[in-house]
């Protein structure tokens, strides 16, 4: 076998972080300032990842708004809200340093909403005891981005853009090198390093119904997978209560949970607030029952209970699904959100800006006049790339992962605003982890030219058939079989979705794509449908192992928690013959001190020192 | 549903055309939705750049019937079925492919300008910023980097001038570190001498085109004018500098 590397365009660094949304930048910025020679690699331009769509806030128990807020309430909500499957000590990680890294934004120069008093605003969200997320409007993402980006871009990174990492390259078990192209001429390009940290978002394109781009294709699960890595809670993907509807060519573009943060209410078609019928016993006593109280709370009564739209996300999505199913839903068959009239128009454009722009622009609706149809849309994946919570590496030597591609951090269900500060505490910790297992290397590592020329007789194959699968297509069979891997499931339909997947496989290996390889959507498109795919199968698998409902997987013929699944994490690899392994595995035991402020009374929390 | 004609810019720096394509057009459909079913069904490699999909990323923005726009936010109901929408990339930048054109000048500019640099932050460790001074600037990080203003920036698209003036968008970018509360960097002297200040006429075409409804000119571009102008070019403050730079000179001697 000829295994020439020699013409392949090749860089050196120490470590190379894949994506640059959120996460790769900040694992970047602190590679570089832990003295390493930083690659980042990306597949759009940069400043464009997915970050940029997060919109209502980032997490962090700043206390600003709330003085009794503090770090231990913020990990109470977060296991809470993951329905206790979350891992212990990367939901404590989280929690402990949310507040610094936001604070260390502002440092960087990040403009963030203010308190009367000039302090950094914080608002309400979906499952956060007190208003904990800092804002800039509805653009949070936005603001985040563009910070570390503006910051990392004098901090001696090398961005390399609009390049698609295809595979992690190993010598003798250790990561050494990446395997990829660019999009702009379809050349191929390979990067030698140390460590790579996987930064590269969700899977959302394997759903017909998302907020996500095309970008998000799981390619970062699959090479960590193939590269032996382990997945973890793969069957939580997070429907985001709130997608626009209509017209149908927007359906799925998010509705930010901060217009009900900022009062909107939820109504069904016989104009009842109806999510005072939905409220879990897990939540009642934190919970407003009704409409007066949910008032009251909105107009600053600190005694006053949280209104019932601002339950968790997977609660909401549910019973608007209900809703609907029982015939009273909006007319293109989702739930009325309702800001119009309870705030002032005002208010709601200086608060709301995105929202308004895009309702107005995108559906012809005046959000500060009318109501908006919302929907459930895939939002965001708590499962992924399983890691060590203090350094964030895989079980792959040098192979270290953060952000959304990750699982463990937020269980069963993610809070809204824990994905932001996800992304700074983790991309943050995943810099320091590198920096610390390079230190440790004691020998250079070497790039095994077969292992590349594999990558790229398959990378080339769909352009050199005469003829085959339309990439466009299979795609949107792909999607057509999710619809069994929904929002909710069954047996019977998961097992048809993995008995189809099986199908596809197939016919990957046929796939074509007309045109060379110069910026070909239609290669590009085709090179990640195995991703996809590999992604999908996960998905449904952990969902047909895991017999109960828990946060954001609702089995129908498996209603309700179960005690004993909620010891259990599910764990996926590769088998030597290529085939997907599913594994139970007993969670930890908690530390004593974790596990008392995660049942503890919200009363001894809020003095912050009593456990 | 409709038929529509899309006659879209097919080629590479070296050489293209415009190519004609029938396609049916859904009601609510905008025109990036089009530009998706033309690729999967007739144009597979047709290359385009897009993400978010709903006027957050910046990312698609191109020249539709000769107007800069977000494909993703202009809605084919504003166009009528007998008309054909021609569809082309942004003119100022180099074509790579299609509707992809190089941006990566603007890269270039960003670099150019000094970052963020903090004053001290208050005794408890903090910062204080009121909402008002916050909202100034606010207007400005609202940029998604589309660059439909660096594409009608006259400057920049009929006088070639990249070389000397970094266009609107970094413009509101110095502006908004300018007017930041808590930054204490100088940077007029780059504004005027590194990016051009003086090149701008104020045509307002740039704030015509923002799909973010930043008002680039009066609220970004005019003060910098005027606080290059305050520094440079008031004779009274042209004076006391002369004064007291001359007993500054003379105390140190």
């Amino acid at each position: 076998m000829n295994a020439d590397i020699s013409e392949i365009q090749t860089f050196d660094h120490d470590v190379v972080v894949i994506g640059a949304g959120g996460a790769g930048l900040r694992a970047a910025i602190e590679c570089s300032a832990q003295g390493l020679n930083t690659g980042m690699i990306c597949k759009s331009l940069l400043g464009k990842a997915h970050t940029v769509m997060a919109e209502g806030g980032v997490a962090a128990s700043l206390g600003h708004t709330d003085q009794r807020d503090n770090w231990k309430v913020h990990f109470r909500d977060t296991m809470r809200g993951g329905k206790f499957l979350n891992q212990w000590r990367m939901a404590e990680l989280h929690a402990r340093h949310a507040a610094d890294r936001v604070r260390e934004l502002e440092k960087w120069g990040a403009v963030f909403d203010r308190t009367p008093d000039g302090y950094i605003n914080q608002r309400p969200f979906g499952g956060h005891r007190y208003p904990r997320l800092a804002h800039t409007g509805d653009r949070t993402g936005l603001e985040i981005i563009r910070t570390l980006q503006d910051y990392g871009i004098h901090q001696g990174i090398h961005v390399h853009q609009e390049c698609t990492a295809l595979k992690l390259l190993k010598d003798s078990g250790k990561i050494s090198g990446v395997f990829g192209y660019w999009r702009e001429t379809g050349r191929f390009v390979l990067f030698r390093t140390k460590a790579v940290i996987m930064c590269t978002g969700g899977a959302g394109k394997i759903w017909r119904v998302t907020s996500n781009s095309w970008e998000y294709t799981g390619d970062g699960m699959e090479m960590a997978y193939s590269a032996g890595a382990e997945l973890i809670d793969m069957e939580f993907a997070q429907f985001h209560p709130t997608g626009m509807i209509w017209p149908l060519s927007v359906r799925g573009i998010l509705v930010t949970e901060g217009v009900r943060g900022e009062g909107g209410v939820l109504l069904n078609s016989e104009n009842e607030r109806f999510m005072f019928n939905y409220t879990p016993d897990r939540f009642k006593e934190e919970t407003a029952d009704s409409p007066e109280e949910a008032q009251r709370w909105l107009d600053g009564d600190a005694s006053a209970r949280r209104p019932p739209e601002l339950l968790t996300r997977d609660v909401v999505a549910k019973s608007i699904m209900k809703e609907v199913e029982a015939g009273r839903g909006s007319v293109h068959g989702g739930a009325y959100l309702d800001i119009a009239s309870r705030r002032d128009g005002e208010y709601i454009k200086r608060k709301l800006p995105s929202m308004y722009h895009q309702f107005k622009e995108l559906a012809e609706v005046d959000i500060t006049k009318e109501r908006m149809e919302v929907g459930p849309t895939l939002h965001y994946m708590m499962g992924g790339i399983a890691v060590d919570g203090d350094t964030q590496m895989t079980v792959v030597p040098g192979l270290f992962a953060c952000g959304e591609c990750t699982g463990g951090m937020h269980g069963a269900n993610r809070l809204g605003g824990n994905s932001l500060s996800d992304l700074l505490v983790f991309g943050w910790l995943a810099g320091k982890g590198a920096r610390d297992y390079i230190g440790q290397l004691s020998r250079p590592l070497q790039i095994v030219p077969e292992h590349i020329e594999e990558a790229r007789r398959e990378a080339v194959a769909p352009l050199n058939r005469e003829g085959g699968e339309n990439s466009y297509l299979l795609h949107e069979e792909l999607q057509n079989i999710m619809n069994d891997v929904n929002i909710v499931r069954t047996a019977d339909g998961l097992k048809r979705a993995i008995e189809s997947l099986q199908e596809l496989k197939p016919r990957l290996a046929n796939i074509y794509a007309a045109g060379s390889s110069q910026y070909n959507p239609g290669w590009n498109q085709a090179l990640s449908m195995r991703s996809m795919i590999m992604v999908a199968e996960a998905v449904a698998r952990a969902a047909l192992i895991r017999e109960e409902s828990r946060g954001a997987h609702t089995r129908l013929d498996f209603e309700g928690e179960n005690e004993e699944w909620g010891n259990i994490n599910i764990l996926m690899c590769q088998n030597a013959d290529g085939s997907m392994d599913a594994r139970k595995v007993q969670r930890d035991v908690p530390p004593d001190h974790l596990a008392e402020i995660a049942y503890a009374n919200l009363e001894d929390l809020e003095g912050g020192l009593h456990v | 549903m409709s038929e529509y004609t899309f006659r879209i810019w097919r080629g590479d720096s070296a050489s293209g055309e415009f190519v004609d394509y029938q396609t049916e057009v859904d009601d609510g459909m905008v025109v990036l939705d089009v530009l998706h079913r033309i690729q999967a069904d007739q144009a597979g490699d047709m290359a385009l750049r897009w993400n978010c999909k709903a006027g957050k990323c910046g990312s698609c923005g191109m020249e539709v019937n000769g107007k800069p726009k977000l494909a993703c936010m202009t809605r084919m109901n504003t166009y009528l079925e007998e008309d054909v929408i021609i569809v082309q990339p942004l003119k100022t930048f180099p074509v790579i492919k299609d509707l992809v054109c190089d941006v990566s000048w603007n890269y270039d500019q960003n670099l150019k300008i000094r970052p963020f640099k903090p004053g001290p932050a208050d005794s408890d460790g903090r910062y204080r910023m009121s909402q008002k001074d916050v909202d100034r600037v606010q207007e400005f990080r609202k940029c998604i980097e589309c660059y439909l203003c660096q594409d009608v920036c006259h400057v920049l698209r009929d006088h070639k001038r990249t070389d000397v003036f970094v266009g609107p968008r970094f413009m509101i970018r110095a502006a908004g570190l300018d007017m930041h509360p808590l930054d204490v960097e100088d940077r007029i002297p780059d504004i005027r001498d590194e990016f051009g200040s003086g090149y701008c006429n104020i045509t307002r075409c740039c704030t015509d085109v923002c799909p973010e409804n930043i008002n680039i000119t009066d609220n970004a571009i005019i003060p910098l004018k005027e606080r290059v102008a305050d520094r440079y070019y008031d004779p009274i403050i042209w004076l006391s500098n002369k004064v007291s730079g001359l007993f500054q000179n003379g105390s140190r001697a």
